[in-house]
C-alpha cells in the first residue's frame, strides 16, 4: 500500500498501461512536458517519448476525431479533455463516430478509447470549467461511462477503461484531485471488482444513498452524520454511470425501502431520474417513499462565489434523506 | 450574391477574381494530361508518373469507369424499384475516383465517403456490398479491414480526421503505407477537415486528401463554401497542393501517384482537388432542376471522363471491337451480380437491432433485448409485433 493523491494514483494507473501495453498512447492538449494543467501526466512523456505521450494541436474534435483513425490502426487512446466544459467540440466524433462504429461494422472495428474528463465544480473556476456534462454520455448507446471516487479506483479502474475493447468515459472528480488515500499498486486486475459494478461503501439499514464521482465523499460525511441522529444510510458509489449497476442498488433498496440520488449536474433529464425511475420499476414494492433527488439545479454552471449552492452540500443531501424518511425537512407541509 | 461557378460568369461582389474554379483564376493551373476531346497531352512534371500505363492498362482504366457507372446507374435503377431506400449516384466522378483509387497499394488504407463507390469497387469491395447500407440491411457494407476501405462516412468531412489519426499510426509504426481521406468540396468548410489538415500538418503525417470539388454540396454551389481555390487553401496550413482535372483519369492517377510518394517518404501530407462535376443528383431523392441551370450540365457533359477515354483510346486505335464487348460484358456481369445481391441478400432479425452495440456484455442492453424477445414471443408472427397499424 503507498499513500497518493487521486492525481498521482491516476498517473501511475496510466504509466502501469504504458508499460504493459506498447499501444497505449496518450493524447490531449499540454500533457507533455507541462505533465497536464493538473498534473495527471506528469513525467510521462519523459519517460516514454513523445510519441507514446502526445502534445496534440489544440481542437478537440480533432483529438477524438485521430483518435479514432489510431484506433483503426490497432492502437488503444487515451485522450484527455482538460476541462469538462471543453468536451463539446469532440461531442460529434464521439456520438457519431466513437459510439457507432463497432455497430456500424458489425463488430469487426473496435475502438478502444479512454476519454478522461476532469469534471465537476468545487474549484472556484470560471465558466466552463466546472461542469457535469456526464449524462450526455450515459444517454449515447455504445459508450461506457465511469467515475471513481477514490485514488484506488482511479488507479484501477484507469487501467480497466484502458483495456476495455469499448470507449469509456472516465470522469474525474478534480476537487478530489489533491485527496490522499491508499493505493495498492500491486493489484491484479483480475481479482479487482469490474469496471461495471457498485460498491457499497457503507453499509446501512434505513435509506440508500446513491453517489458517484466527487460526491461519494461528501454521502459518506452526510452518513456519518445521519449516524448520530440514529438514521442508519447505506451509500452506494455507482463507479460506473452506464451501465448503472442495478442489481446492486436493488439489493439495497430492498432491504432498506428508501432511495436518494446525488449528483452536481442538474436535476432534470439527469443520471438521478433515470436510476429512480429504472428502481421504481424494479421494485416498486419495496419502496416505502418516492425516490428523492439531490442535484444541482437546472441552471448553466454558476459563478464561483455561488457554486457552493448549486453543489448538493452535506446539510443538503441530509435533508434529502429525512424527506425520503418522512421526517421533519425543509419541504414539510409542501404538498408534491 | 454569390454566381453560379460555371456557365453564369459574373464576377463576385467581394474579394479577389480567382475564386474557386472561376474562369481566369490567379489560383494553380489545372492539371491536364488528356483533353476534353481525348488528345493525350504531354505536361513535363506529371508525364513520369504515367509513364508506366500501357495500352492495356488503359484499357482496364476505361473498363473500370464505365463498370462503376453502371453500377452506379444499376443501383439507381434499383431504388427507383423500390430495392434500395436511397442512392448517391457518382455519375460524372468516374475518373477522380478510379484514377486515384488505382493509384494505391494493397496495404494503403482509404477513408471514403457516401460517394466514393468507385473506390470501394477498385479496392475489391463487392457490389451487393456498395448498397447493403442503401437497402437498410445494415448500417454499413463491409468489414473494413478485408479490403483496407473503412465504411463509408456520411458525416460530412468526419473521415478526415480518421485517416489523419490512421497515418499517424502508420509513422508510429515506421511503415510506409498511406492513409488516404476522399471528400467533396463542402467538406472543406467543415471544421474537422481544418483540424485534419492541422494535425497532418503538425505532425507530417503519411496522409492524402483527396477532394472531389464536383462543384456542388446539395443545393449549395462550391462559391458558398470557397472564395478561392480549394487546393489554395491548403497552402494556410503548410500542405502542398495539387489541383487537377478531374475528368482526366491518367492526371488524377499521376497526381494521387506524387502525393502517396511524397507521404511513404516521409515527406507529409498533400491536398489534392480533383475538379469534376456531379452530373446526377446528390442522391435519389435529390431535385437538382430546382437549383441549377441546365446549360452547366450540358458544358460538364462535353468534359464526361468516359467518352474522353474512349476518344483517347480511338484516337491510339486501341478501341478495338473485342475491348468494346468485353467492357460491355464485365458490365452486364457485375450489374446482374449487383442485382441479384440486392435482391437476394438476407433480410436481418429483429432480435439483431441489440447486435454489437458492445464488444462486451452489457446489463442495459440485455435486459432490454431479453424484454423485448419476451414481447415478440407473444406474437405468432415477429413482423406483427412492430406493424404501424398494430396486429392485437
Amino acid at each position: 500500500m503507498t499513500q497518493m493523491t487521486f492525481a498521482r494514483a491516476i498517473n501511475s494507473g496510466l504509466r502501469k498501461s504504458l508499460e504493459n501495453d506498447p499501444k497505449v498512447i496518450l493524447m490531449g492538449e499540454d500533457i507533455g512536458a507541462l505533465g497536464g494543467v493538473f498534473r495527471v501526466t506528469d513525467g510521462l512523456q519523459k519517460d516514454f517519448g513523445k510519441h507514446r505521450v502526445v502534445d496534440t494541436p489544440l481542437a478537440e474534435s480533432g483529438i477524438m476525431g485521430t483518435a479514432v483513425g489510431l484506433a483503426y490502426r490497432g492502437y488503444r487512446p487515451v485522450v484527455e479533455i482538460q476541462f469538462d466544459g471543453f468536451i463539446y467540440p469532440a461531442f460529434d466524433q464521439i456520438v457519431s463516430q466513437v459510439a457507432k462504429m463497432h455497430y456500424r461494422t458489425q463488430g469487426a472495428v473496435k475502438m478502444p478509447i479512454t476519454v478522461r474528463v476532469p469534471f465537476g465544480g468545487g474549484i472556484g473556476s470560471p465558466e466552463h470549467h466546472s461542469e457535469s456534462p456526464e449524462a450526455y454520455f450515459t444517454h449515447t448507446s455504445g459508450l461506457r461511462v465511469v467515475s471513481p471516487s477514490s485514488p484506488q479506483d482511479a488507479y484501477t479502474m484507469i487501467q480497466q477503461a484502458i483495456s476495455c475493447d469499448d470507449p469509456v468515459l472516465y470522469f474525474e472528480p478534480k476537487r478530489r484531485y489533491h485527496d490522499k488515500g491508499d493505493v495498492d499498486e500491486a493489484l491484479d486486475l483480475g481479482s479487482a471488482l469490474p469496471l461495471e459494478k457498485a460498491r457499497v461503501i457503507t453499509d446501512g439499514r434505513d435509506v440508500t444513498l446513491v453517489a458517484y464521482g466527487p460526491l461519494v465523499k461528501t454521502a459518506r460525511d452526510a452518513a456519518i452524520a445521519a449516524a448520530d441522529e440514529g438514521v442508519s444510510v447505506e451509500v452506494i458509489d455507482l463507479r460506473s454511470l452506464a451501465p448503472v449497476d442495478y442489481a446492486a442498488v436493488e439489493a439495497s433498496v430492498r432491504k432498506t425501502g428508501r432511495l436518494v440520488i446525488t449528483h452536481e449536474a442538474g436535476q432534470s433529464g439527469g443520471l438521478g431520474a433515470e436510476v429512480a425511475a429504472s428502481i421504481t420499476e424494479r421494485c416498486f414494492y419495496y419502496l416505502e417513499a418516492a425516490p428523492v433527488r439531490v442535484t444541482g439545479f437546472d441552471v448553466p454552471y454558476p459563478y464561483s462565489k455561488l457554486e457552493m449552492h448549486h453543489l448538493p452540500s452535506l446539510d443538503r443531501i441530509l435533508d434529502g434523506v429525512d424527506r425520503a424518511l418522512g421526517r421533519p425537512n425543509s419541504l414539510s407541509g409542501l404538498e408534491g | 450574391m454569390l454566381t453560379d461557378e460555371v456557365g453564369q460568369g459574373g464576377t463576385p461582389a467581394v474579394g479577389p477574381g480567382n475564386s474557386a474554379g472561376h474562369r481566369g483564376g490567379a489560383g494553380q493551373n489545372l492539371v491536364q494530361l488528356i483533353t476534353p476531346q481525348g488528345e493525350r497531352v504531354s505536361h513535363p512534371e506529371y508525364d513520369p508518373w504515367v509513364r508506366d500505363i500501357s495500352d492495356e492498362q488503359l484499357g482496364s482504366l476505361y473498363e473500370d469507369m464505365v463498370v462503376i457507372r453502371r453500377i452506379d446507374s444499376e443501383a439507381t435503377a434499383l431504388q427507383r424499384q423500390g430495392e434500395l431506400a436511397l442512392w448517391p449516384p457518382l455519375l460524372g466522378q468516374e475518373a477522380s475516383q478510379i484514377g486515384s483509387a488505382r493509384a494505391l497499394r494493397e496495404d494503403d488504407f482509404v477513408f471514403p465517403s457516401y460517394r466514393d463507390n468507385g473506390v470501394g469497387y477498385c479496392r475489391g469491395v463487392k457490389p451487393e456490398d456498395l448498397v447493403r447500407a442503401w437497402r437498410g440491411n445494415a448500417s454499413a457494407g463491409w468489414n473494413p479491414f478485408t479490403v483496407n476501405v473503412a465504411t463509408q462516412q456520411i458525416i460530412i468531412g468526419s473521415q478526415s480526421l480518421h485517416a489523419t489519426g490512421y497515418a499517424m499510426g502508420i509513422q508510429n509504426d515506421g511503415a510506409d503505407c498511406v492513409a488516404v481521406a476522399y471528400f467533396g468540396d463542402g467538406a472543406t468548410s467543415e471544421g474537422d477537415v481544418n483540424e485534419a489538415m492541422v494535425f497532418a500538418a503538425s505532425f507530417q503525417a503519411p496522409v492524402v486528401f483527396i477532394c472531389q470539388n464536383n462543384h456542388w454540396a446539395i443545393s449549395e454551389p462550391v462559391r458558398l463554401q470557397s472564395h478561392i481555390h480549394l487546393a489554395d487553401r491548403a497552402s494556410g496550413f503548410g500542405i502542398p497542393s495539387i489541383r487537377v482535372d478531374g475528368n482526366d483519369v491518367l492526371a488524377v492517377m499521376a497526381a494521387t501517384r506524387i502525393a502517396l510518394d511524397r507521404a511513404r517518404h516521409g515527406g507529409g501530407p498533400t491536398f489534392i482537388e480533383a475538379v469534376t462535376y456531379r452530373m446526377g443528383p446528390h442522391t435519389t431523392a435529390d431535385d437538382p432542376t430546382r437549383y441549377r441551370d441546365a446549360n452547366e450540365l450540358e458544358d460538364w457533359a462535353a468534359k464526361d471522363p468516359i467518352s474522353r477515354m474512349k476518344s483517347l483510346l480511338d484516337r491510339k486505335g486501341l478501341l478495338t471491337a473485342d475491348l468494346e464487348a468485353a467492357v460491355a460484358a464485365k458490365a452486364d456481369a457485375v450489374a446482374k451480380e449487383l442485382r441479384a445481391g440486392t435482391i437476394n441478400m438476407p433480410e436481418p432479425e429483429p432480435l439483431d437491432i441489440f447486435k454489437h452495440v458492445y464488444s462486451t456484455p452489457n446489463s442495459w442492453l440485455d435486459r432490454q433485448q431479453d424484454h423485448y424477445s419476451r414481447y415478440l414471443a407473444s406474437f405468432g408472427d415477429p413482423a406483427e409485433a412492430a406493424s404501424e397499424e398494430g396486429a392485437r
